[in-house]
C-alpha cells in the first residue's frame, strides 16, 4: 500500500518544543487523514533541531467511492421544492424513484485522489500548527517557529504538488549542516529518506538520539574508571540540541572540586548543558564534564573540549565568586533584611512577612512532630534567607540547598541564637540579630544543633514532586509542612486555586508534599486546626481586604463552602474575637474551607495510587475526621474487613436495610427513639441483643483507635442480622412490631455508620 | 577589519558608528530605524555600547561597561542569511569542522525601544559568540519585510581567536610592530576603572533626572518640527537614545526603585514608539 512521507526542514527549532511539535503532527495528520476518510496502518512523526518528518503507511489512493440514497420531496409538491433538490444534489428529475409517495435519489461520489486531499492538508497543517511561539521572515506571511526551508512531500514515490506561501514541496532534503559532503539529497520514500540521512550524519529519531548519547557517554566515562551522572531532562534537551551528537569528556580545574556538587551540575546543565562525572561509589563528583557535541570532528574533539573546558572555567569562577560572596560573616542578617524588598506575591505580602508567618507557624507545628518548638521558628525563619544569596540569585534552582550549605558554615553562631531566640512571633529579623550577638560564637566545629537547623533548611522544600524522598528529621517536618501550609492557604485566600491543568503555584505539590509527610511519619495532627491558624497568620497579615463582611457576602461565602460555622461565628459576633475585628479574614475562612475538599481530593488520588479503594476512601472521609494517619487506619482495616466473608454479608445487610429505610421513609417520618427488646420473635431478640452487646465493644474499639477490633465487633453483627432478614417481616401490619423493627434498622446503620460511611461503599 | 570585508563583499553598505551613547548597537538609527518600513537595506558597521550597570572596575576578565559590537541587518532577511553568518565565521578564520557550532534558542527583547524577535545565541565549542534574530517588531510596530540581525561581541570573538582568557591581554596592534606592542587594558583599562566610579557612585540623580525629563520633552517638539514636509525624526531618535542611556545610568546608580522601573522603561518605549511612527509615515510617503 502507498507511503505519505513529509518533511518540513527549517533552521534550527528550539529543543524544547520538538517532542510536542512531534506529536502535535502526528494527531493533525491523523485527524486531518481520517475526516477524509483516508484511514492508515500507522503514522509516525519525528522531531529533530532541523526537521518535522512525518511517515503514515498503508494509504489507499484515493477515498473510497461514496453512494448513498437521499430522500426528495413527496410526490405533488410544489415545482420548487423539486427543483431545489434537484439543484442541491445534481440529480437530474429520470433518475428518482417513488417509494411509499416519496421521490428518492441516488447520489454516487467518486473518492478524490489522496495527493489531492494531502496537498490540502499539508496546507492545513503548516498554516495552523501551533507553536508556543512563531515569526514570519523575509517578504512572507506564513508563520512557522523559525524560517521554514524546504518541503519534502512524496506519496506513493511521487511528489505531491503543492505550495505554500511561495515555497514549492519537492522530494529534496538536506543532511548535516557541516558533515555532510553533499548538502542535498533526494528521497522518494522513507527507506531512502532514512538510509539517505544517516549517510549525511543526521540521527532522525531522538530515541535513537538519546540513546547515541548515552552509549557514547557512557563508553568514555567506563574507559577513564568514571561514571556518567545521569539526568533525563538534560538528555532529552541535548537530543534536540544535535542531528549527530557527539560526547566528548572534557578536563575540568580540579580546584572548583571544593565547589559544592549541586553548584557544579547546576552550572554546567544550566549554562552549558554539560553532564557531570563522577567516579563510581564516591560521594561529589570527578574533575571532568561530557559535552555533546553536533560534530565528530577530525581531532576527535580535542578543540572541542578544549574550548568547552575554557568556558566551564570562567562559568564555575563566576560560580566560586558567589560561593565565596555569600559564605561572608553575617549574610544571614543582611539577606533577611533583605527579604523585606522581596514580594512573595502582590496580596500576600513580602517575602519576609512570609518568613514570620512560617515560623510561627512551625512553632505551633513543632510539638506535634516531636520537634523543639524555638528551634523549629529559628530554621523557618532562616529558612528563605538564601533567596537574597548571589548563587540563589544565579541558580534559583538552588534555593534550600544553599542555605543548607551556608547555615553549615555559620554554623557555631545559631548555638546563641537559641538560647535567645525570641520568644515573641512578632519579632522579626531585627530580634535575631540582638540574639546573636549577644554572646560570642561558641566552638567553630558544627554542633548538633546547627546541623539540624542547616538541614531543616535544605530540607524545607521536600518532596518536590512524587520521586522526591519526604523530609524525616522532626525540625525538618516541621518547616517543611508550615512553609508548604502558608502557600496552601495563601494562595487559596486570594482566590488562586489550582483549575484543570493550570497550577502556576504549584499547590498540588504542596498540598501532596503535606500528605505525604504527614503519612510517612505517622504524624498525629488535626489538620483543620492547623489549617485554621495558618489561615489566621494569612489573614492578619493581608494588607487588602478580600471581601467586605456585609451579611449578604458572609451568607454566599457560607453557602458556597458549607461553611457553616462561618455564619455562626457572624451571628455571635465572635468575630471581632476570633479575628480580632479583621474582616478580610472572611475569604481566609473560604479558603480554609476549600482547602478541605482539596485536600481529601489529593488523598484519594496518593491512596488510589497506593492501590486502595476510592470508594473506601470515601466512605471514610464521610465521618469528616481530619486525622490523616486515623483516616487511613480506618481505610486499611475497611478494606480487609470488606475481604472477609462476614464484611460482605454485612455490607450486604447494611444496603438492605438502608433501602427498607428510604422506601419507609418516603411513606411517612420513620419512628425515632431506640427500640426494645421484643420477646418474639427470636430473630428480632437476638437483633437486639447483639447491637446492645457491640456497641461497648464499638466504643472501646473506636476510643483505642483499633479499627481492625472495630470490624470485629461489627462483624458479630452479621449473623444475627441476616437471621432477621430471614425471618422477620419488618413491615408488620402492627404499627408498634414495625416502629420496633425500623428502630432495630436505624440502629445497625447508626453502629455501622460510625466506622465508615457503608452506603458509599459499592459491591 | 575581516568581517567588514566579508560583509561589504556580500553588498552591504559599511557604516561607522553612531555618535550617541548606546546600550546595544541594534538601538544605531541604522537597525532600529531602518528596520521599520517597507525599503530593504542592508548593512555592517561596529558600535560601542555602554552598559553603565556591567562596569567591573576592570577586575573582571569578561565583563565591561564599554565594549564594542559588531552588527549586520539585513532587510528583508535573505533565505540562506544562516549560511551567510557562517561564511563570516570561516571568513574570520573559525574552521567549522573542527569547532562546534550551534544555534540555541534565545528570544530577544528590547521593552525600552518596544522590540522582539526570535532567533538564537550562537555558541562556538560552548561559548556565544554572537545573537542572531529575525526582527519582528520595532516601536511597537510589525517589521515587515523581516529584518535579520547579527550581533558579534567583538571582544569575545577576538579572544576567541587570539586564545586569549582575559580581555585586558587582548593584543591591540600588530604585537611585532616597531613601535611596540599596545594591549586591549593599556587603551581602556583605566576608562573602565573611571566610569566604573562614575556609573555607580558618580553621577549625581537630580542632575540625571533633569535631563532625561528634559529629553523627554524635547522628542515631540522635535516630531513636531517640520523640514521638507518631514518631520525630524532623526534628532528626536537621538533624544530617545540619550533619554535611554540616562536611565541606564540612573539605573546603575540605584536610583530607580523597582516599582519605577517599568514606568521610565514605559516612558522611553513611548518616546521610541513616536518616532518609529513617524519613520514609517515618512518611509510610506516616500515609497
Amino acid at each position: 500500500m502507498p507511503q505519505l512521507l513529509l518533511e518540513l526542514f527549517s533552521e534550527e527549532i528550539p529543543a524544547r518544543m520538538q517532542g510536542n511539535a512531534a506529536r502535535d503532527l502526528e494527531r493533525m495528520a491523523r485527524d486531518g487523514l481520517s475526516k477524509a476518510g483516508l484511514i492508515s496502518e500507522g503514522l509516525k512523526a519525528f522531531a529533530g533541531p532541523r526537521r518535522l518528518t512525518l511517515v503514515v503507511e498503508g494509504l489507499p489512493v484515493a477515498q473510497p467511492d461514496v453512494s448513498e440514497e437521499v430522500k426528495g420531496p413527496r410526490v405533488g409538491a410544489p415545482d420548487q421544492a423539486m427543483d431545489g433538490f434537484l439543484r442541491k444534489t445534481g440529480l437530474a428529475r429520470e433518475a428518482l424513484v417513488e417509494r411509499d409517495g416519496v421521490w428518492f435519489g441516488h447520489i454516487h461520489r467518486t473518492g478524490r485522489p489522496t495527493a489531492e486531499i494531502i496537498a490540502e492538508l499539508v496546507g492545513e497543517i503548516v498554516r495552523g500548527f501551533a507553536w508556543p511561539k512563531s515569526m514570519t521572515w523575509g517578504r512572507g506571511k506564513l508563520r512557522w517557529v523559525r524560517p521554514l526551508q524546504r518541503i519534502l512531500c512524496v506519496f506513493n514515490r511521487e511528489i505531491v504538488p503543492l505550495e505554500i506561501d511561495g515555497l514549492v514541496a519537492g522530494d529534496l532534503s538536506e543532511g548535516h549542516r557541516f558533515m555532510a559532503e553533499t548538502r542535498v539529497f533526494r528521497a522518494r520514500d522513507f527507506d531512502e529518506y532514512h538510509e539517505a540521512l544517516a549517510g549525511h550524519f543526521v540521527v532522525l529519531d531522538v530515541e535513537e538520539r538519546k540513546a547515541r548519547i548515552l552509549e557514547g557517554a557512557r563508553t568514555l566515562c567506563f574507559a577513564r574508571g568514571l561514571e556518567l551522572v545521569e539526568d533525563d531532562g538534560l538528555l532529552e534537551e541535548v537530543a534536540g540540541l544535535a542531528e549527530w551528537p557527539t560526547p566528548i569528556l572534557g578536563d575540568m580545574d580540579p580546584a572548583f572540586l571544593d565547589l559544592p556538587p549541586e553548584v557544579i551540575r547546576t552550572s554546567m546543565r544550566t549554562h552549558q548543558k554539560y553532564f557531570a562525572v563522577r567516579k563510581p561509589g564516591e560521594a561529589g563528583l570527578a574533575p571532568y564534564f561530557l559535552v555533546v557535541a553536533n560534530i565528530e570532528a577530525p581531532d576527535g574533539g580535542k578543540a572541542i573540549a578544549a574550548g568547552n573546558a575554557k568556558v566551564l572555567s570562567a562559568r564555575l569562577s563566576d560560580a566560586r565568586f558567589f560561593w565565596d560572596e555569600d559564605r561572608k560573616d553575617g549574610n544571614f542578617e543582611r539577606w533577611l533584611e533583605k527579604l523585606n524588598g522581596v514580594t512573595f506575591h502582590a496580596k500576600l505580602g513580602t517575602m519576609a512577612e512570609r518568613v514570620e508567618r512560617i515560623a510561627a507557624l512551625a512553632k505551633e507545628i513543632a510539638p506535634l512532630v516531636g520537634a523543639d518548638p524555638d528551634k523549629a521558628a529559628l530554621a523557618a525563619r532562616l529558612c528563605k534567607a538564601d533567596l537574597a544569596s548571589e548563587m540563589v540569585g544565579e541558580f534559583p534552582e538552588l534555593q534550600g540547598i544553599m542555605g543548607g550549605y551556608y547555615a553549615r558554615a555559620e554554623g557555631a553562631s545559631f548555638e546563641t541564637r537559641s538560647a535567645s531566640a525570641p520568644q515573641d512571633d512578632e519579632q522579626g529579623a531585627g530580634g535575631l540579630t540582638k540574639g546573636r550577638h549577644a554572646e560570642e560564637p561558641a566552638s567553630a566545629g558544627v554542633s548538633k544543633h546547627a546541623q539540624e537547623i542547616a538541614d531543616a533548611i535544605r530540607d524545607h522544600y521536600r518532596p518536590q514532586g512524587p520521586g522526591d524522598a519526604v523530609p524525616t528529621a522532626p525540625l525538618s517536618v516541621a518547616v517543611a509542612l508550615a512553609d508548604k501550609l502558608d502557600t496552601l492557604v495563601g494562595f487559596f485566600a486570594i482566590d488562586e486555586k489550582p483549575t484543570g491543568s493550570k497550577d502556576p503555584f504549584a499547590l498540588r505539590r504542596a498540598a501532596l508534599g503535606v500528605l505525604r509527610i504527614i503519612l510517612s511519619g505517622s504524624y498525629r495532627m488535626p489538620l483543620m486546626e492547623v489549617l485554621h491558624d495558618a489561615a489566621l497568620r494569612v489573614g492578619l497579615a493581608q494588607q487588602a481586604p478580600v471581601i467586605e463582611a456585609t451579611e449578604a457576602n458572609i451568607r454566599r461565602i457560607a453557602e458556597e463552602t458549607g461553611g457553616s460555622e462561618i455564619i455562626a461565628a457572624y451571628e455571635q459576633s465572635t468575630f471581632a474575637a476570633e479575628f480580632g475585628g479583621n474582616l478580610p479574614l472572611l475569604a481566609i475562612m473560604r479558603a480554609r474551607d476549600d482547602l478541605r475538599p482539596f485536600l481529601a481530593d489529593r488523598l484519594k488520588v496518593l491512596l488510589r495510587d497506593q492501590g486502595k479503594r476510592h470508594d473506601l476512601v470515601d466512605a471514610v472521609f464521610a465521618l469528616g475526621d481530619d486525622d490523616l494517619v486515623r483516616i487511613v487506619a480506618r481505610v486499611d482495616a475497611l478494606s480487609g474487613f470488606l475481604a472477609t466473608e462476614d464484611g460482605t454479608n454485612l455490607l450486604q445487610g447494611y444496603k438492605r436495610a438502608a433501602n427498607i429505610l428510604r422506601a419507609e421513609e418516603k411513606k411517612g417520618p420513620l419512628p425515632t427513639g431506640a427500640p426494645t427488646r421484643a420477646a418474639a420473635p427470636a430473630e428480632e431478640g437476638a437483633l437486639f441483643d447483639a447491637l446492645t452487646a457491640a456497641g461497648p465493644k464499638l466504643d472501646a474499639a473506636l476510643a483505642a483507635e483499633d479499627f481492625t477490633g472495630a470490624m470485629t465487633a461489627l462483624a458479630a453483627l452479621r449473623g444475627p442480622v441476616d437471621a432477621f432478614f430471614d425471618k422477620v417481616l419488618v413491615n408488620s401490619d402492627v404499627a408498634a412490631e414495625r416502629d420496633n423493627r425500623l428502630r432495630l434498622l436505624q440502629t445497625v446503620q447508626t453502629a455501622m455508620g460510625r466506622v465508615a460511611d457503608f452506603s458509599l461503599v459499592t459491591g | 577589519m575581516r568581517l567588514n570585508q566579508y560583509w561589504g563583499d556580500q553588498g552591504c553598505v559599511i557604516l561607522q558608528p553612531h555618535d550617541v551613547e548606546v546600550g546595544a548597537g541594534t538601538l544605531h538609527p541604522a537597525t532600529v530605524l531602518r528596520a521599520l518600513g517597507p525599503k530593504s537595506w542592508n548593512a555592517a558597521y561596529v558600535q560601542p555600547s555602554r552598559r553603565p550597570g556591567d562596569g567591573r572596575y576592570g577586575e573582571n576578565p569578561n565583563r565591561l561597561q564599554h565594549y564594542y559590537q559588531y552588527q549586520v541587518i539585513l532587510k528583508p532577511n535573505p533565505a540562506n542569511m544562516q549560511d551567510l553568518y557562517l561564511g563570516s565565521l570561516r571568513a574570520i578564520g573559525l574552521d567549522l569542522k573542527l569547532h562546534d557550532i550551534r544555534f540555541v534558542e534565545d528570544d530577544w527583547e528590547n521593552p525600552t525601544v518596544g522590540a522582539w524577535g526570535l532567533g538564537w545565541e550562537v555558541w562556538c565549542d560552548g561559548m556565544e559568540v554572537s545573537q542572531y534574530t529575525y526582527f519582528q517588531q520595532v516601536g511597537g510596530l510589525d517589521v515587515f519585510p523581516v529584518a535579520g540581525e547579527m550581533t558579534y561581541g567583538l571582544e569575545r570573538l577576538a579572544m576567541y581567536v587570539f586564545g586569549v582568557d582575559n580581555v585586558y591581554d587582548l593584543p591591540f596592534n600588530d604585537p611585532d610592530s616597531p613601535l611596540g606592542a599596545v594591549s586591549y587594558g593599556e587603551v581602556f583599562l583605566e576608562n573602565e576603572r573611571q566610569h566604573s566610579e562614575a556609573n555607580f557612585h558618580g553621577y549625581d540623580v537630580d542632575v540625571l533626572k533633569g535631563q532625561f525629563e528634559d529629553m523627554e520633552r524635547q522628542v515631540p517638539l522635535m516630531l513636531a518640527r517640520n523640514y521638507q514636509n518631514k518631520a525630524l525624526v532623526l534628532p528626536a531618535y537621538d533624544m530617545v537614545l540619550k533619554a535611554s542611556h540616562l536611565f541606564n545610568l540612573m539605573n546603575a546608580r540605584g536610583a530607580i526603585a523597582v516599582a519605577e522601573r517599568a514606568s521610565y522603561i514605559g516612558r522611553i518605549r513611548d518616546l521610541c514608539k513616536m518616532c518609529a511612527q513617524a519613520w514609517v509615515d515618512q518611509q510610506e510617503d516616500a515609497a
